[in-house]
């Protein structure tokens, strides 16, 4: 896949959640506090999107301490400019639309 | 407490969705599942509503374990590849897929196996001219079918997609 195509809504909260590093429901939990409520990754859907996430490089598996069942996941360089490419592209859409709305009013 | 109650039930494999359906229908009505065996699901009474009942693939990773306990569900029982969980309703909507790329990766991992086993059947049935292999035969053509049916539903998400994530 392309990295100049936007992110789906998935990808980018749990890159969001990986500012800093987390487990799998570390994520989940953080995604739904960033969004108000709103985003709630399934279990399934998250596990596929960090192995693919793991497979594209954007993220990596931290080593396991001894005495956790949980691993626990960071972003890499490039998951962090993926991260600000994809918020600039957002920002510009924001402001591109709210300027096409406010003309019209 | 009630006797718990045994169902025996046969269900096609294209209709793993009106299954689901179904095992929340009855936890609506008080009758949570409790265990599964093949074409054998047996209940336990439940306050109505108390739970949301969910089919999966399974995956056979530690990982995917530990995700799924740490977000309350309960894991039920397994029939071959497909594993039954519940959830309270009390802690929010329960689901194992929340977009349409794992949605479609989900159906295409249940296209998969099918596709093994039709394979395994057709081959069976081509080899072989005994009477078992006209069996191999039936199954292979109903695994077809199987095959359609979820590809259809695939479909069915890609329409979703073309305007919307």
């Amino acid at each position: 896949m392309n990295d100049a195509y936007a992110l789906t809504e998935t990808t980018y909260y749990i890159l969001l959640a990986l500012y800093k590093p987390n487990h799998g429901y570390g994520i989940m939990q953080k995604a739904e506090e960033l969004s108000e409520g709103r985003v709630r990754l399934a279990a399934g859907t998250l596990y596929g999107a960090l192995n693919a996430l793991c497979d594209k490089g954007w993220i990596v598996q931290l080593p396991v301490e001894s005495g956790s069942r949980r691993k626990d996941y960071r972003l890499t360089e490039k998951g962090f400019a993926v991260l600000e490419n994809e918020l600039a592209r957002l920002e510009k859409l924001v402001n591109e639309g709210k300027k096409v709305l406010e003309e019209s009013k | 407490m009630s006797e718990p109650l045994t169902i025996h039930k046969w269900i096609w494999v294209w209709d793993f969705d009106k299954e689901e359906e179904w095992l929340n229908q009855m936890a609506a009505e008080g009758k949570v599942l409790e265990s599964v065996g093949f074409c054998t699901y047996r209940f336990r009474d439940c306050e109505p509503g108390e739970y949301t009942v969910r089919l999966d693939l399974a995956r056979n990773d530690s990982n995917y374990d530990q995700l799924l306990r740490d977000s309350g569900a309960e894991y039920i029982g397994r029939i071959f590849a497909w594993t039954y969980y519940r959830r309270k309703t009390e802690d929010g909507p329960f689901e194992l897929y929340s977009d349409i790329d794992s949605k479609q990766a989900y159906l295409d991992r249940i296209v998969r196996i099918l596709l093994i086993v039709f394979l395994m059947n057709f081959l069976m049935g081509m080899l072989n001219s005994n009477g078992a292999a006209r069996l191999n035969m039936l199954c292979a053509a109903v695994l077809a079918y199987a095959i359609g049916r979820i590809h259809g539903k695939k479909e069915a998400l890609d329409r979703e997609r073309r305007l919307h994530e």
